[in-house]
């Protein structure tokens, strides 16, 4: 009931050209910004005050990496995809799309999995040295932001779904809005991959 | 929002546009990084490509280059702060007084 | 949008008073929880009075309720010293003022003032009330651990924190409490300001209270995350071993530290500051709003230079995130990078200044009405000005030298704080508290509680300040009794600890005054203080969806004494 009072839900407000999710989706993002930014002017800061660095593309796995990049990647084309269906008013492509986002989204997850166990494995931990320190810290935070991104795609492949029947609209600005957390996940990746992995 | 037919073919082909271009500059990062270069290059040539990824994605699939003003200003403000954050272990080696 | 009423279809009372979408019971909620805390954080502070008027001497009448590992024979040791000092400094900042500032303030008049039916997302705003919550029952749980709650200061600085006790995981983990509560009240707040004003509410007829919670709101957005990833940094030193603040060779009671090493301290002290230097002004900013519409009521004259206020609280909002380091002066940062931060600081100065020039020359002529909450906002003027003003030689490097970690720094930020910023947060809840209720606050009472607590509190922090340019450190367990230096000063202590005792009664009766108005005070009508602004034209108390009609706007917020109209002010929505 007290959504039908708040204005500006779904319909874009004139003199700013946005919805009210639409800005705060990238209000958001912009305090995800300054997070990992400070996570990578720390990354500099301590590898410019280290003795030694080691090569991450000596210790880390890059093929698997690679792997992970294309996931990520294609998992955004589609989410996008997923969206542009909704605007057509095509809901089982939208379905479809959707799915593949989220198996893409959890190939990720398995692939970290691999990688991580097999760190261990070696006994490389967050303790061993700092670049591996920061490569649990950065990676794994991001991870949580790729499980939080799978719990809202299903969300909306699911039970969220059936909002597409009652209010179309606003399921296509929310499938929209969490478009764009999902491509932020990814242009994280974008530059985690070479400055841990490559550099 | 436009829900135009002929629109979402553009968007279509925009997007396949990226996709690719996005997968083939992956692979240029990956393949750079195997040639021995000087770690200074290396940093550089891998920290363009990924800004030229990133605002590919931020650009085309998050809509950033057709996006209202209030939200380009936003994030500009928040690259200058994002700069000043960088400004941190810049500190560290710009001052000539070493502790 | 409908005109209909909206119809009060009964809602359990756990849905309309706990669990409440409505930003006016949630800013309600906030304020009540933050007051708790406040006057928590208070009785934390007034038991180290005792330790430091009095060492070693066991506690009055309550010594024995600590235990034998904080206070054995009611004397308080160092280490529970320095867990009320931590926590003292943590609560206040942020379980107590910003969540009153912003949380209480923020979400019950924003909305009333651009004129909207709710907070742009009133689901997200009543998590951030129980996140918040909950970070603030984490906080008060690492009391009751093993070695107590945290105790290295409301900066964690590592390495200290990090080898600390088990009460700093808590701290960390009721940090990212209440940083999540943040964020999610910081969105929401500028979401509303941007998407939900009145129609013909443009950004220049705004009040001014809403221009500083929005830039309020940028500065929670934006400089959160940094402390967010350094307390992820310092929960992995503590928890996995990492070595991110830690440097090589650390020892630690006698013994060298199993980390790797190779972090760096400064780094932490980077990452905190550039939060916290913001933070400062998240706390004065929403005061000096409050301030700035009480004044502009009260004085019956227009805010002189209303968009001189606006420009230079945008400058203060941008230039409080380049400034952090002057914090650090003291950590051997090189001589270029201090000249640069001193420049910046001493930049920053100025729009503060500004702002304070407008306040003064806005009571220029007007015909003032001495009413409680004017005399908190006018006593916020000279407070914050000493405040301010005390800052400068912080500022600069050469002084600060000297200055850094004494009872100076703790003087100052004070003055700001407390007398300043807690003065203008009473300021606003004598003003629209007949907004909230229907009744007046009783103004006698009133008055004994300004002028009581204006007395004690410049008995408290002056001293303060002649404290610290004796050269006496902050932080001391003993209050320097053991110091050649402080041996001419150090009477001071019990001065200040009276008065400190003393602010407490006074508090009393505000909080008596608080309840007992509430059925007992002056009946108000809408619009009590013959105000401009939106939050006076609604019905009182405000009904869920606020505006019998939506209201539109058609003019400026400060339009008092008016010529040619018949009653002195013209309110927002008034055609003429
Ligand atoms: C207006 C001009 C201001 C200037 C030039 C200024 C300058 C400074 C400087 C240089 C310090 C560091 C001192 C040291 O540690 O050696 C400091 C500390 C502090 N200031 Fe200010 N300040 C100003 C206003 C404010 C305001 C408005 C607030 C808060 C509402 C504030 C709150 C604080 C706090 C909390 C600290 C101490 C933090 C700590 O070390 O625990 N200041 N100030
Ligand atoms: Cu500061």
């Amino acid at each position: 009931m007290s959504l039908e009072i708040i204005p500006y839900t779904i319909e874009v407000r004139e003199d700013t050209g946005v919805n009210n999710a639409k800005l705060g989706i990238w209000l958001f993002l912009t305090s995800e910004v300054m997070l990992f930014g400070a996570l990578f002017s720390s990354y500099v800061f301590l590898r410019i005050g280290a003795a030694s660095w080691p090569e991450g593309s000596s210790i880390l796995n890059i093929p698997m990496a690679t792997l992970n990049t294309a996931f990520l990647i294609t998992s955004s084309i589609t989410m996008v995809m997923s969206w542009l269906s909704l605007v057509e008013k095509n809901f089982s492509a939208y379905k479809k799309y959707m799915l593949v986002t989220i198996l893409l989204g959890l190939a990720f997850l398995v692939v970290k999995y691999f990688e991580y166990s097999a760190k261990f494995e070696h006994h490389l931990y967050p303790s061993t040295n700092t670049f591996l320190g920061l490569y649990f810290l950065m990676t794994g935070l991001h991870v949580l932001h790729v499980i939080g991104g799978l719990i809202m795609n299903i969300y909306l492949l699911l039970p969220g779904a059936k909002m597409w029947q009652s209010y179309p609209e606003r399921f296509t600005n929310r499938v929209e809005t969490a478009g764009l957390y999902w491509h932020f996940v990814d242009l994280v990746w974008i530059f985690l991959f070479p400055i841990l992995y490559l550099l | 929002m436009s829900s135009n037919h002929v629109d979402t073919k553009k968007h279509l082909k925009i997007y396949l546009t990226v996709y690719i271009s996005l997968m083939i500059l992956t692979g240029v990062t990956v393949f750079a990084s195997y040639i021995p270069t000087t770690v200074g290059l290396g940093i550089t040539l891998a920290l363009i490509i990924a800004s030229i990824k990133s605002s590919l994605v931020a650009g085309y699939f998050m809509h950033l280059i057709a996006e209202k003003k209030i939200i380009f200003w936003t994030l500009v403000l928040t690259a200058i702060f994002f700069i000043f954050l960088i400004f941190i272990p810049l500190m560290s080696v710009l001052d000539p007084i070493k502790y | 949008m409908s005109t209909e009423k909206h119809t009060t279809h009964e809602l359990p009372f756990w849905r309309k008073y706990i669990f409440s979408t409505d930003h006016k019971i949630i800013g309600i909620q906030y304020g009540l929880t933050s007051l708790v805390f406040l006057f928590f954080g208070f009785c934390l502070v007034m038991l180290m009075r005792w330790q430091l008027a009095y060492p070693e001497q066991p506690i009055p009448f309550i010594g024995d309720w600590f235990g034998d590992s904080n206070a054995p024979g009611g004397i308080m040791l160092p280490e529970f010293y320095n867990q009320l000092g931590a926590m003292h400094g943590t609560i206040m900042v942020f379980l107590g003022i910003v969540p009153l500032a912003v949380g209480a303030f923020a979400n019950y008049l924003v909305p009333l003032q651009v004129g909207a039916p709710d907070m742009a997302f009133p689901k997200l705003n009543m998590a951030s009330y129980w996140v918040f919550f909950a970070g603030g029952v984490v906080m008060l749980a690492s009391f009751f651990l093993p070695g107590g709650a945290a105790s290295s200061g409301w900066t964690s600085y590592a390495p200290l924190a990090v080898v600390a006790t088990v009460g700093q995981t808590y701290w960390l983990f009721g940090m990212f409490l209440i940083i999540t509560s943040s964020l999610l009240g910081a969105i929401n707040i500028i979401v509303t300001i941007i998407q939900l004003r009145a129609p013909g509410l443009t950004f220049f007829k705004l009040p001014f209270l809403v221009w500083a919670q929005l830039v309020t709101g940028f500065l929670l957005l934006l400089a959160f995350p940094p402390l967010e990833a350094a307390a992820f940094m310092q929960l992995m030193d503590r928890l996995a071993g990492t070595s991110f603040f830690i440097p090589s060779g650390l020892v630690v009671s006698g013994e060298i530290l199993s980390n790797t090493g190779g972090g760096s301290p400064v780094l932490w002290q980077h990452l905190f500051w550039f939060l916290a230097h913001p933070e400062v002004y998240v706390l004065i900013l929403p005061a000096i709003g409050i301030v700035t519409e009480i004044i502009a009521v009260n004085s019956r004259k227009p805010i002189w230079g209303y968009r001189t206020l606006v420009y230079s609280v945008l400058f203060l909002g941008f230039m409080s995130f380049a400034v952090w380091a002057h914090h650090m002066f003291m950590t051997g940062m090189g001589t270029t990078i201090s000249t640069f931060f001193q420049t910046t600081t001493l930049i920053i100065s100025v729009p503060s200044i500004v702002i304070l020039t407008t306040l003064f020359i806005t009571l220029w002529g007007g015909k003032i009405r001495f009413n409680t909450p004017m005399l908190f906002a006018l006593a916020f003027l000279p407070m914050f000005g000493i405040g301010g003003l005390t800052g400068l030689p912080l500022g600069l490097n050469a002084t600060d030298i000297a200055l850094h970690d004494t009872y100076y720094v703790i003087g100052h930020f004070h003055y700001v704080v407390a007398p300043g910023t807690i003065f203008a947060l009473f300021a606003g809840i004598y003003f629209w508290y007949p907004k909230i209720t229907g009744r007046m606050m009783n103004d006698k009472l009133g008055k004994i509680h300004f002028f009581g607590s204006l007395v004690c509190m410049n008995g408290i922090f002056f001293p303060m300040l002649i404290v610290g340019l004796a050269g006496v450190s902050r932080r001391l367990w003993d209050g320097g009794q053991q110091y050649a230096h402080a041996q001419g000063v150090y009477h001071y202590n019990e001065t200040m600890s009276i008065f400190a005792w003393v602010l407490a009664l006074f508090q009393l009766i505000f909080i008596f005054n608080l309840f007992w108005s509430i059925w007992k005070g002056k009946k108000a009508d809408d619009n009590p203080w013959q105000s401009t602004t939106l939050e006076w034209a609604t019905p009182t108390p405000p009904p869920h969806g606020n505006f019998a009609t939506p209201p539109v706007v058609y003019n400026g917020p400060y339009e008092y004494s008016v010529p040619g109209h018949s009653t002195d002010y013209l309110p927002q929505n008034k055609k003429v």
